[in-house]
């Protein structure tokens, strides 16, 4: 993506150059904003907030805000801060992310190189799958997890992510799969390579990208997820979107404006993180997830 | 026998997802499509009133508001992200020496979720402690920014912060078109005289058409879903002044008590995607089979 040789750049004056190096600082100013504003604020009193200027940085640094929202706010019912609802959200992604993301890579590996009669509409539909407003499905949803025992239970918000996820991460490895030389998974089965030999010894050891790039998308969007957490949990089982928006909405009590922001960047945290770390592969995932085909 | 049996082990494997997607994307739809279609209240029931919800529904002015929001709101959001994005992406794509930590700043805000990209927005636009007592500070007095506050502006300010969040996006669908543009085309404009911006205008920017194409679907998409933007922000407010359709749907099935009506709102929502997104698949599985 970075290559040199490939841009497009037009032969332009001193002036011109600068105009579109100002343009860029100020779209870069424009999107670090948001994120200035709260973590200048989340380091604020109440008092210097509601008195002051929100652009400015914090005059004397306060990090009683981080420690209310983490451990003490009271969110709901009880003083507990947003500690139990991020651990919630933790014991919700790991299982969903795997799980989808395994049995995705299985998906693959079938629709490319089992393909059988009727498998490119079985792909089609899962397909379709990914797009469906979820508004959809919650009706039935509620009731099938009711019906299951899992309603407002972590389980079944796992349960819930994993089955939703489950088109796009079939997305993901049938394509990579589908440039994976078919002559390889012959040879090997020539050998006398069963079904899984051939998956586990020769597809996952060179599957690595995508894999990185499933597991990013889905925990992504399965932390970032709200309506299926709000829809679908209880007190005791709501992730960490939930707990956030109910502190930030609730409308009882002084609006403490500095702990909500801690706490939206705490709710943000795990995700920018990702991001920074291997921003690479998400940019890979948003686009395998606009252009198919 | 064990080769019979290798050659059932796919579809075994594949069998669990798709029984899974089966029941509870087209089960389910086809179960709210039945609900929407009965007087289910709190609870479904199976008491078949034919249309009468979608009658009811068409006629109820809070419908009619979350359907006009999602005009304004969809429209501004798919047109401005594309402008906003494809300006983004020319700009980016000038061998600028810091390109990459740009685009890093650019595209951050879609690893956020939209509940946190709601809480800084909705205080940052609040008159009481955001821009506005900001600019009083500043010494603009008279600065005046109530948007958010303003039954008839308020859906502008869900405007600002879905733009924020998914402009850098679309940047990055077109840096990827830029960059799948072939030199030589260019250079042989260059030659004829043509100047760089001729060449964007007449050349390149009409070489994106596929770009535009995905980045409107995926947009689409994203407009008639939005939902947590609106909770987070406004919660439908200040009245039903940013309602939308997925806040609709979502109240009268939960908490009016008017599950018919809900699933009935809910199967227009999926008939707005799926007619733009269906044709979109089948058009991109199809090249992509030619490709082959």
């Amino acid at each position: 993506m970075s290559h040199p040789s490939q841009d497009n750049a037009i032969e332009s004056g001193r002036l011109i150059r600068a105009l579109i190096y100002t343009l860029l600082i100020f779209f870069v100013i424009y999107y670090l904003l948001p994120l200035w504003v709260m973590v200048a604020n989340s380091l604020k009193t109440l008092d210097e907030i509601r008195g002051g200027d929100m652009l400015a940085p914090p005059k004397d640094i306060t990090f009683e805000p981080w420690r209310q929202a983490w451990s003490k706010t009271q969110i709901g019912v009880e003083a507990t801060g947003l500690k139990p609802y991020f651990l919630n959200s933790i014991i919700m992604v790991v299982p969903a992310v795997f799980l989808s993301t395994f049995l995705g890579a299985l998906n693959g590996y079938v629709l490319t190189k089992w393909a059988f009669r009727g498998s490119n509409l079985i792909f089609g539909l899962m397909l379709l799958a990914c797009f469906i407003p979820f508004q959809i499905v919650l009706i039935p949803m509620a009731r099938i997890l009711g019906m299951l025992n899992l309603a407002g239970t972590i389980s079944g918000l796992i349960l819930v992510h994993t089955v939703y996820g489950l088109g796009f991460t079939t997305l993901f490895f049938r394509n990579y799969y589908a440039a994976f030389p078919t002559e390889l998974v012959r040879a090997a089965q020539i050998d006398g390579a069963s079904f899984f030999q051939v998956f586990w010894r020769i597809l996952i050891p060179s599957s690595g990208p995508i894999i990185v790039v499933t597991i990013i998308w889905q925990f992504t969007n399965v932390w970032n997820d709200f309506l299926f957490g709000a829809s679908f949990s209880s007190y005791d089982s709501t992730p960490i979107t939930v707990a956030l928006n109910n502190l930030v909405n609730s409308s009882t009590g002084v609006k403490e404006y500095n702990v909500h922001f801690a706490g939206a960047i705490l709710a943000a945290l795990p995700t920018l993180i990702v991001y920074i770390v291997s921003g690479r592969y998400f940019v890979r995932g948003l686009m395998a997830g606009a252009v198919k085909g | 026998m064990r080769e019979r049996l290798q050659e059932w082990v796919p579809r075994i494997v594949l069998a669990p997802s798709f029984v899974a997607v089966l029941i509870v994307v087209y089960g389910f739809i086809l179960y709210t499509g039945w609900l929407s279609m009965t007087n289910s209240r709190m609870l479904p029931n199976n008491e078949f009133i034919g249309l009468a919800n979608y009658t009811k529904l068409f006629g109820l002015k809070h419908w009619s508001i979350a359907l006009t929001n999602l005009a304004i709101f969809g429209t501004l959001y798919i047109l401005i992200s594309s402008v906003l994005g494809l300006f983004l992406a020319i700009l980016l794509d000038q061998q600028i020496r810091t390109e990459g930590f740009i685009r890093t700043v650019y595209l951050y805000p879609m690893a956020i979720s939209f509940i946190v990209t709601g809480v800084a927005w909705k205080w940052f636009l609040d008159p009481g402690i955001g821009l506005e007592n900001t600019m009083h500070q500043w010494g603009w007095e008279s600065f005046e920014f109530k948007w958010i506050k303003d039954r008839d502006f308020a859906i502008y300010t869900i405007v600002i912060a879905a733009i924020w969040q998914s402009s850098g996006y679309v940047m990055a669908m077109f840096l990827a078109g830029l960059r799948g543009v072939d030199n030589e085309i260019i250079k042989a404009a260059q030659v004829d005289g043509a100047s760089g911006f001729l060449i964007y205008r007449r050349i390149i920017i009409p070489m994106m058409r596929p770009v535009f194409l995905s980045a409107f679907v995926v947009l689409t998409h994203l407009a008639i879903k939005s939902y947590d933007l609106v909770v987070a922000m406004t919660g439908g407010g200040p009245g039903r002044a940013t309602e939308m359709p997925a806040t609709f749907m979502y109240s009268y099935t939960f908490t009016r008590n008017q599950m018919g009506v809900g699933a009935s709102s809910a199967i227009i929502m999926l008939i707005m995607i799926f007619s733009i997104i269906i044709p979109y698949l089948y058009s991109e599985i199809r090249v992509g089979a030619d490709k082959r």
